[in-house]
């Protein structure tokens, strides 16, 4: 009986690696999301350079990145320089919703570290966010010309991330807006 | 030539490895001693061709060869020579190899200084150590070779080194926290070996001691440096954020901390046999764990190296082999038998016990709070991230809960000790204590706080029970000289320690009750007032580094008119990746920090946006991982474990610690 005891450690491992081995199989980044090639939820919410109200009809145009971020977020000072030489190298358009943060602090942010953004979009309270079902800073969508969100990037943007997988989405939904 | 020689070096040293875990073994169950006796110079020949591998990659950066791809990702040719050396391990396969190198070194001491080992004890434990090694060669050739070759169509240039990792602290970090991860296999070796052979005594557990001690000095070390370089680097004055990565180091650090104290245990009083065995399996388990789980990118975080799923495979076979297989062993073997030596409720040993408990439960927090977020995908119960909130919920409580009883516990006695006689030696100090809890924090620029004053308090009774086992061990001694003369080093280790994590208390509580952080918009000649310091914009400046471009602010501070630091924040744009990377300016001091970070320019007046930061004791933590590190190598200057073999092994040890 004593002997079956010792074997607690070997059973706990066992259970451990089977999680482990179903983990491999799960990107953390790919999350599904319930409004992929739906069009962007409605909002009315003000800049945060305070100079006027977003709503989907003002970003509406040409394809875009609605890029979630706060001042909280490490990973989001990671993801920030990138971001920025997407927007000036690239020209690729890029909406900021800057999310559950204080938006003192959020703007001196993007004074001291730049700012990537066309505009930023103040969701204080998060109701934008639980629409659009984030999940954590930073995320991404790519957004099409008819303002329907075809894409979701969990997690940070590096350069190997978008250029093996984002510029390619990206890409297509200029071509499509081109035709 | 020379990353083919390198390849070449590093088959060798597997094939080496695969002998060294293989003969040995089987010798040492046939009794075939010449075979045996093999281990030391296999072991010692797989070091020697590891470093000649590493040694090749690391010329291969150094001469910016572009044809090699991790070079040609990694590094670029204004690279200072420094960091092209530091780029070498600043990726996923050079950092692999640099674990291989540094398991290799540990094999190549074993052998060295374990030559009053048992022959059959140390042909086990370098076989064991030989098969772990297999395993790290292996996923290095086979998932992640570093030699592999762009050709045709070489580079003329590298992408340069990741800025961020560009920094003096990063060149020592990975090392030492390898030195660590890595070091906690021999103790794991010395555990299988000593299940293999049934014989789990006192003299095991003094082998086990000294190594395990250097390995967590290691890890201690590595660990405060990624704190600090986080501090400094991320340019915004964080130290800790309970990261999976973070973690990764962090688990086995807390079991390395139970396995310690269990082997103390162990060896003085031959208690928690099978107890400690587990805890020494545990503790290299999660060192390997944190390796899957930083390569397999299974879990998200800031310092993910490219992840592989093929590569998380191989590490969770590997995984499943070393972990299981010990397990099993573990299972098949440990005495099950409850052991005849009692002890008191009131006693060294119930203290110990405690110890072990509270880092155990520490150590699965921090891994449930790790695995969760997969646990809970894994499940299909949808995405979760866990975030400091969680951690220090149920990390400060059980850290408040520890703090009381090892205050007690350097004066505890073995065996059986009395509640009269603790009162009889805390009661005055404890008062003591108190009352400077209450004052001190009053003399603060902050003010009166009520965390910092609890703070004080634990770090004070702490130190206080260190001072009056000081004080005990002194009493039968004509002279203070050599009452502290008289002492072990492994005595002075534990005062070390001690005071060590009493520093770290202090510096982690005070630091995040009494920091001020102030986001301004500053031109040449503003000046501002922080927590009784002035912070005076003189100038900007262009500066050209080596591989960067530079726009530099100038600041001096002052405090009562008397200029106390000169600081000289950048901004630096790195030429060949194009990234923006803000270097803070930090005045350290025992006391407190001083930090400038530079933002973007704001307006066109030359005006900055400018970080400040007034961060009270913040190096007392870094000074407490600094003082338990030394403790760690202290140890090892004790003359117990280099006693002659012959004596170690008959004797039954009963010596007070």
């Amino acid at each position: 009986m004593r002997r079956l005891k010792l074997f607690l450690p070997l059973g706990i491992f066992a259970l451990l690696a089977v999680l482990l081995f179903r983990g491999l199989s799960l990107d953390p980044q790919a999350l599904p999301s319930a409004l992929i090639d739906r069009p962007l939820p409605a909002f009315s919410l003000p800049s945060l350079a305070g100079d006027k109200t977003l709503t989907p009809d003002g970003l509406i145009g040409e394809p875009f990145l609605l890029n979630v971020w706060a001042t909280w977020c490490i990973s989001c000072r990671v993801e920030h320089p990138y971001l920025q030489r997407l927007a000036a190298e690239e020209a690729v358009v890029i909406y900021g919703v800057n999310y559950k943060d204080d938006s003192a602090a959020a703007r001196a942010w993007l004074a001291e570290l730049g700012d990537p953004y066309v505009a930023s979009i103040v969701d204080r309270e998060g109701s934008l966010g639980l629409d659009l079902g984030v999940y954590g800073a930073p995320e991404t969508y790519f957004v099409d010309a008819d303002g329907v969100i075809r894409y979701r990037h969990v997690g940070v943007i590096d350069e190997r991330i978008w250029t093996e997988r984002l510029q390619p989405i990206y890409q297509q939904l200029r071509t499509e807006a081109g035709r | 030539m020379i990353p083919e020689l390198g390849h070449f070096a590093l088959v060798l040293a597997l094939v080496l490895a695969v002998v060294l875990a293989v003969v040995p073994m089987a010798a040492s169950f046939q009794g075939r001693y010449a075979a045996m006796r093999l281990a030391p110079t296999l072991a010692t020949a797989v070091a020697v061709f590891t470093s000649i591998s590493f040694a090749c990659l690391a010329t291969a950066f150094l001469q910016d060869d572009f044809s090699v791809r991790v070079v040609a990702a990694n590094s670029n040719s204004l690279l200072p020579p420094m960091y092209k050396f530091s780029a070498v391990w600043g990726n996923h396969e050079g950092s692999l190899l640099l674990w291989a190198l540094i398991l290799s070194y540990w094999l190549a001491a074993v052998a060295a200084f374990s030559q009053g080992l048992p022959t059959i004890m140390l042909a086990r434990v370098l076989a064991v150590m030989g098969a772990i090694a297999v395993g790290f060669l292996s996923f290095s050739l086979l998932t992640s070779n570093p030699f592999e070759r762009i050709l045709p169509g070489v580079p003329a240039d590298g992408n340069d080194l990741n800025p961020l990792l560009q920094d003096p602290g990063l060149i020592i970090h990975p090392p030492l926290l390898y030195m660590g991860y890595v070091g906690f296999s021999v103790a794991f070796a010395f555990a299988v070996a000593a299940l293999l052979g049934g014989r789990l005594d006192a003299a095991w557990a003094r082998w086990s001691r000294p190594w395990t001690n250097v390995a967590w000095a290691f890890l201690s070390l590595g660990i405060m440096l990624g704190s600090w370089w986080a501090y400094y680097e991320l340019g915004w004055g964080g130290w800790w954020f309970w990261d999976p990565v973070e973690n990764a180091s962090f688990m086995p650090w807390l079991a390395g901390t139970a396995l310690i104290h269990s082997l103390a245990v162990t060896e003085k009083r031959g208690l928690f046999r099978s107890w400690t065995v587990l805890l020494a399996i545990f503790a290299f388990s999660l060192s390997l764990l944190g390796t899957f789980l930083v390569r397999s990118g299974v879990l998200t975080s800031v310092h993910a190296f490219a992840a592989d799923p093929a590569r998380g495979l191989f590490v969770l076979i590997f995984l499943a082999i070393v972990v299981g297989g010990s397990l099993t062993l573990y299972a098949l073997r440990a005495p099950a038998v409850r052991s005849h030596i009692s002890f008191g409720t009131v006693s060294r040993e119930s203290l110990l016990l405690l110890n072990n408990v509270v880092f155990l439960v520490a150590t699965l927090t921090v891994l449930f709070g790790t695995l969760f977020p997969l646990l809970m995908d894994a499940l299909g119960q949808g995405k979760y991230s866990v975030g400091p909130p969680y951690f220090n919920a149920v990390f400060v409580p059980l850290m408040a809960l520890l703090v009381p009883f090892m205050g007690v516990g350097p004066l505890s006695r073995w065996r059986d000790d009395s509640l009269h006689r603790w009162k009889s030696r805390m009661l005055l100090p404890g008062v003591i204590v108190v009352i400077l809890a209450v004052v001190l924090p009053f003399i603060a620029d902050q003010g009166f706080n009520l965390w910092v004053a609890l703070a004080i308090l634990l770090a004070g009774w702490l130190v206080a029970g260190l001072w009056q086992d000081f004080a005990e061990r002194r009493r039968n001694s004509p002279s203070l000289l050599r009452s502290l003369r008289r002492q072990s080093p492994s005595y002075w280790a534990m005062v070390l320690a001690h005071t060590g994590f009493a520093a770290a208390i202090v510096g982690v509580v005070a630091t995040s009750q009494y920091s001020i952080e102030r986001d301004l918009r500053m031109a040449p000649g503003d000046s501002e007032t922080l927590a009784g310091y002035r912070f005076v914009f003189n100038e900007t400046a262009r500066v050209r580094g080596p591989n960067y471009l530079a726009d530099a602010a100038r600041f001096s501070v002052y405090r009562n008119d008397r200029e106390v630091a000169s600081l000289q924040a950048e901004k630096r744009r790195y030429l060949a990746s194009g990234s923006v990377m803000t270097e803070a300016a930090i005045d350290p001091g025992l006391f407190r920090d001083l930090y400038v970070a530079m933002g973007e320019p704001v307006g066109t007046d030359g005006a900055w946006a400018i970080r400040l930061h007034y961060k009270p004791m913040v190096r007392w933590m870094w000074l407490g991982a600094l003082l338990m590190g030394a403790a760690g190598l202290l140890t090892t200057f004790d003359r117990r474990y280099r006693r002659e073999p012959r004596v170690a092994q008959t004797e039954a040890p009963r010596a007070p610690a």
